[in-house]
C-alpha cells in the first residue's frame, strides 16, 4: 500500500467515507484509557529497571520514582566486567547459531510435514510438539550428567544442542501452518517450468514463508537469548557462560563478592534487551506482511 | 514441437479412486487438442499425468515417440498453464516471465529478449515490473501464457486457464488462445469442462466421462456423430433432446407421433430388431416453426411452455407428452454433467426448439413444430450407444 500513493480525495464527503477516517472517528476514550493503562501496565517493570540502571549505588534504596542523580557510570562499568562482554560474545554466537539450525532443519521438517504424503505425519507432528512440554528442570539434571561423560559442559556447542530440542519443535510447527498456507499449484508450476523440487522450494516456497520464517528465528532468538537455567546448569566459567548467566554470577563476582551490584545488574539487563527490542522492530513489517496476496485469482 | 501419445493410460489413487481408465490417444504434432467433460471425469488428472506432476498407475505416456513415464516434470520441457494461474507472488511480471529461463540458466542477454517478446506479444510490457496482485485477472491469465510460451517449449497444458475470468473477457481472450496457438503451432491439450470452449477452440475434442474416453473427434463430427447418449447431451447448447421411441415398421414411433426413418438411416439400421425400443435425439434446430415456412417433415401441435428469446435464436421449451426418455445413460448425463438448467430440469423431462427469432409462438399457446429427419439421432437405451456404426463417416464429414 505504501508504495502507491493513492490519489488524495477530491471532495471532503469522499475522505469522510474513507475506512480509515471512520474508524479514527468511532474510537472512544474509554478505549484509550484502556490502552493506555495496559501499555503502562506493560512497561512499567522496565521503566523500573532502566531508572535503577542510572542510579549510583547509594540511591539504590531511595523511594522515588526517578533516579536522584542520573549517571551512566553503570554502563561505564558493565562494560569494564570481563564476565559480561564474554557472555555477549557466547550469547550472540549460540543465539544464531541455534536461530540458523532451528530455522534451516525446521524448514525441511515442516515442509515435509506440510506437504509430503506419508504415514504416521501426525503422530509425528504431535511427538514433536509433545516435547515442549517437558519443563527444562525436569531435563537440565540429565543432560548435565551426560554432557559430563561427554566433554560437552561448559561448551557452547553442549548450550547449543538442548536449545535446539526446545526451539525446533517450536519452528517446526510454525513453518509447518505457513507451508500448508501455499498453494500447491505455485511449487507444480515452479516444476513444470524446469526447476528441480529444491529449486522450487528455495525460489518459490522459501521467499513466500519468509514472514514464517522470521517469526520462528526471532522466537528461537529471543528463546536462546533469555534462557537461563540450561545457561547456569551447563557451564561453569567465562568460556561458554551466557549473558544471563553471567548477569546472575554478578552477585558472586562484582565487587570481589561483598557489594550488591543491583545498579550493575540493571544496566546490563537493559543491555541485553536492546539487541531483541531491535530484532523485532527491524522484522515487524516482514512478519506483518501477507506476502502470498495476489498469488491465485483475487 | 512434439507428439504425445498416451497408451492404455490408468490412474488409481491409494484410496482405490480409479480416475482415469484406459486412455488412448494420439495428438499430433501442433494439434490443439481439447480434453472435455464434467467435473471429476478425470481430464484434469489425465493433463496433469502429462505434465508429469501425477504418476501414471498403468500404460505408457510417449513424447516424441520417447516413454516419458518416469521422467520429472522439468525434463519433459512441457509447460503448463494454471487455472488458478499460479503466478509467483513474490515476483514482478518480468521475474516471472523469466523464471523457467533462469531456472534454465539461459544468458542474461537472451532472458531479456526472450521476455521482452513474450510480453510484447501478450500486451504486457507496460505492467513488467508489477507484481502480480497488482494486476487484473486478464492481465495475471496473460501473464500466465507468457510464463508458458516464452521458453518455446515442446507442448502447452491448460488447465482451464479461462474459467476464472468473466464472461466478456472469456470470449476475447479464448479467440487471442486459439490465434496465439495457431501462430506458435505448438501443441496444445487444454482442459475444460465448457463445452463452447471446447467447440470454438480445439482442433480435436475429446469427451470424457467417469475417466473413460467416450468419443475423440473435430467439434462438428462430435456434434453431428455422437456416439452415445453422454457426447449427444454434453455437447451442444441447449442440449439434445431426447425422447422415448420404438422402431416399427420403417418408422419411428413416439408419443407425439412418427417419424419416417431416413435413408442415411436405414442403412444403419438393418440389424435392428423389430420393435426395438430406441432413444431419438433430436438437436435443439432440428425443430422448425412450420408456420413461419414451407418446407416437408412430420409436423407435430406442442403447447409452448417457456419462451426465451435471445435475439439471434428463439428458445421454445415444451413437454414431450410421454414421461420421457428412460435410461441408466440419461440418468447419468442428468447427474454428472449439470444440465439441470433452470428450465429443463432433466433431460428428456423437457424439450427445447430453436426457433427463427421471427417466430411468434407463445407461452401458454400451441404450436406447430416440424421435425428435420436429417438431423435426428438414435440410441440404444441399454448402452446408450448411438445405433449409427460410427466407424462409418457420414457422408457431409467425408471431406473434414
Amino acid at each position: 500500500m505504501s508504495t502507491v500513493a493513492p490519489a488524495r480525495p477530491a471532495s471532503p464527503e469522499v475522505a469522510e467515507r474513507s475506512p480509515k477516517k471512520r474508524k479514527g472517528q468511532g474510537t472512544s476514550p474509554v478505549l484509550w484509557i484502556g490502552v493506555v493503562f495496559v501499555v503502562l501496565f506493560c512497561l512499567f517493570p522496565f521503566y523500573w529497571l532502566v531508572q535503577i540502571s542510572l542510579r549510583t549505588s547509594q540511591d539504590i534504596g531511595v523511594a522515588a520514582l526517578y533516579p536522584p542523580n542520573p549517571t551512566l557510570s553503570n554502563y561505564s562499568d558493565v562494560f569494564q566486567n570481563d564476565d559480561f562482554v564474554a557472555g555477549l560474545r557466547n550469547s550472540a554466537i549460540v543465539a544464531t547459531v541455534t536461530t540458523l539450525l532451528s530455522v534451516l532443519v525446521g524448514s525441511f521438517a515442516a515442509y515435509a510435514l506440510a506437504r509430503l504424503r506419508f504415514r504416521g505425519k501426525f503422530t509425528i507432528l504431535a511427538l514433536i510438539l509433545s516435547v515442549t512440554t517437558f519443563p527444562p528442570i525436569a531435563i537440565a539434571l540429565p543432560i548435565f550428567q551426560l554432557w559430563t561423560d561427554l566433554g560437552l559442559n561448559n561448551t557452547l556447542i553442549g548450550l547449543i544442542i538442548p536449545y535446539l530440542t526446545f526451539a525446533l519443535p517450536l519452528t517446526t510447527y510454525i513453518l509447518t501452518s505457513f507451508f500448508r498456507e501455499i498453494p500447491r499449484d505455485l511449487e507444480e508450476a515452479a516444476l513444470v517450468d524446469g526447476a528441480t523440487r529444491f529449486q522450487a522450494f528455495r525460489k518459490v516456497v522459501v521467499p513466500l514463508a519468509a514472514p514464517g520464517m522470521a517469526t520462528a528465528g526471532i522466537l528461537t532468538f529471543i528463546f536462546a537469548w533469555n534462557e537461563y537455567l540450561l545457561a547456569i546448569t551447563l557451564t561453569t566459567s567465562k568460556a561458554a557462560r551466557t549473558v544471563p548467566a553471567a548477569i546472575g554470577n554478578f552477585n558472586d563476582t562484582a565487587g570481589g563478592g561483598y557489594a550488591q551490584p543491583v545498579g550493575l545488574i540493571a544496566a546490563a539487563s537493559v543491555l541485553i534487551s536492546i539487541p531483541l527490542i531491535i530484532l523485532v522492530l527491524a522484522f515487524q513489517k516482514r512478519i506483518v506482511a501477507g506476502l502470498t496476496a495476489g498469488a491465485v485469482k483475487g | 514441437m512434439a507428439r504425445i501419445e498416451l497408451r492404455g493410460i490408468h490412474k488409481r489413487y491409494a484410496d482405490g479412486f480409479h480416475a482415469v481408465k484406459d486412455l488412448n490417444l494420439d495428438i499430433p504434432d501442433g494439434e490443439f487438442m481439447i480434453f472435455v467433460g464434467p467435473s471429476g471425469c478425470g481430464k484434469s488428472t489425465a493433463l496433469r499425468m502429462i505434465a508429469g506432476l501425477e504418476g501414471i498407475s498403468e500404460g505408457e505416456l510417449l513424447l516424441d515417440g520417447e516413454v516419458v513415464n518416469e521422467l520429472e516434470p522439468k525434463d519433459r520441457d512441457i509447460s503448463m498453464v494454471f487455472q488458478s494461474y499460479a503466478l509467483y507472488p513474490h515476483m514482478t511480471v518480468r521475474q516471472n516471465l523469466a523464471f523457467p529461463l533462469r531456472i534454465a540458466g539461459r544468458p542474461k542477454d537472451e532472458i531479456e529478449t526472450r521476455v521482452n517478446e513474450a510480453a510484447a506479444v501478450l500486451q504486457l510490457s507496460d505492467h513488467l515490473d508489477r507484481k502480480p496482485a497488482n494486476l487484473s485477472g486478464g492481465q495475471r491469465q496473460r501473464v500466465a501464457m507468457g510464463r508458458a510460451i516464452v521458453r518455446s517449449p515442446r507442448a502447452f497444458l491448460m488447465d482451464e486457464p479461462l474459467s476464472n475470468l468473466d464472461a466478456k473477457l472469456r470470449v476475447q481472450t479464448r479467440t487471442e488462445l486459439a490465434r496465439l496457438q495457431r501462430r506458435l503451432g505448438t501443441t496444445t491439450v487444454y482442459v475444460t469442462h465448457d463445452q463452447t470452449e471446447a467447440m470454438t477452440l480445439g482442433d480435436r475434442v475429446a469427451v470424457l466421462n467417469a475417466g473413460e474416453l467416450q468419443q475423440v473427434g473435430t467439434p462438428r463430427d462430435l456434434y453431428a456423430h455422437p456416439r452415445n447418449i453422454f457426447v449427444a447431451g454434453f455437447i451442444g447448447s441447449p442440449a439434445m433432446n431426447f425422447i422415448a421411441a420404438e422402431l416399427q415398421g420403417g418408422e419411428i414411433r413416439t408419443a407425439r407421433g412418427d417419424l419416417p426413418v431416413n435413408d442415411w438411416w436405414r442403412e444403419r439400421l438393418t440389424g435392428a430388431s423389430p420393435n426395438q425400443s430406441v432413444i431419438l435425439g433430436i438437436r435443439p434446430e432440428g425443430f422448425s416453426d412450420a408456420a413461419l415456412e414451407e418446407g416437408t417433415g412430420p409436423e407435430f401441435d406442442v403447447e409452448i411452455e417457456v419462451v426465451e428469446s435471445m435475439g439471434s435464436d428463439l428458445f421454445a421449451y415444451f413437454s414431450p407428452e410421454s414421461t420421457g426418455a428412460r435410461s441408466q445413460s440419461l440418468d447419468d448425463l442428468a447427474q454428472q454433467s449439470g444440465l439441470g438448467d433452470a428450465t429443463a430440469s432433466r433431460p428428456g423431462e423437457q424439450l427445447v426448439a430453436r426457433l427463427d427469432p421471427m417466430s411468434r409462438v407463445a407461452v401458454g399457446q400451441h404450436a406447430r413444430l416440424r421435425i428435420d429427419t436429417s438431423h435426428i439421432a438414435l440410441f440404444d437405451p441399454e448402452t446408450g450407444l448411438s445405433l449409427a456404426d460410427h466407424e462409418s463417416t457420414a457422408p457431409t464429414l467425408t471431406s473434414a
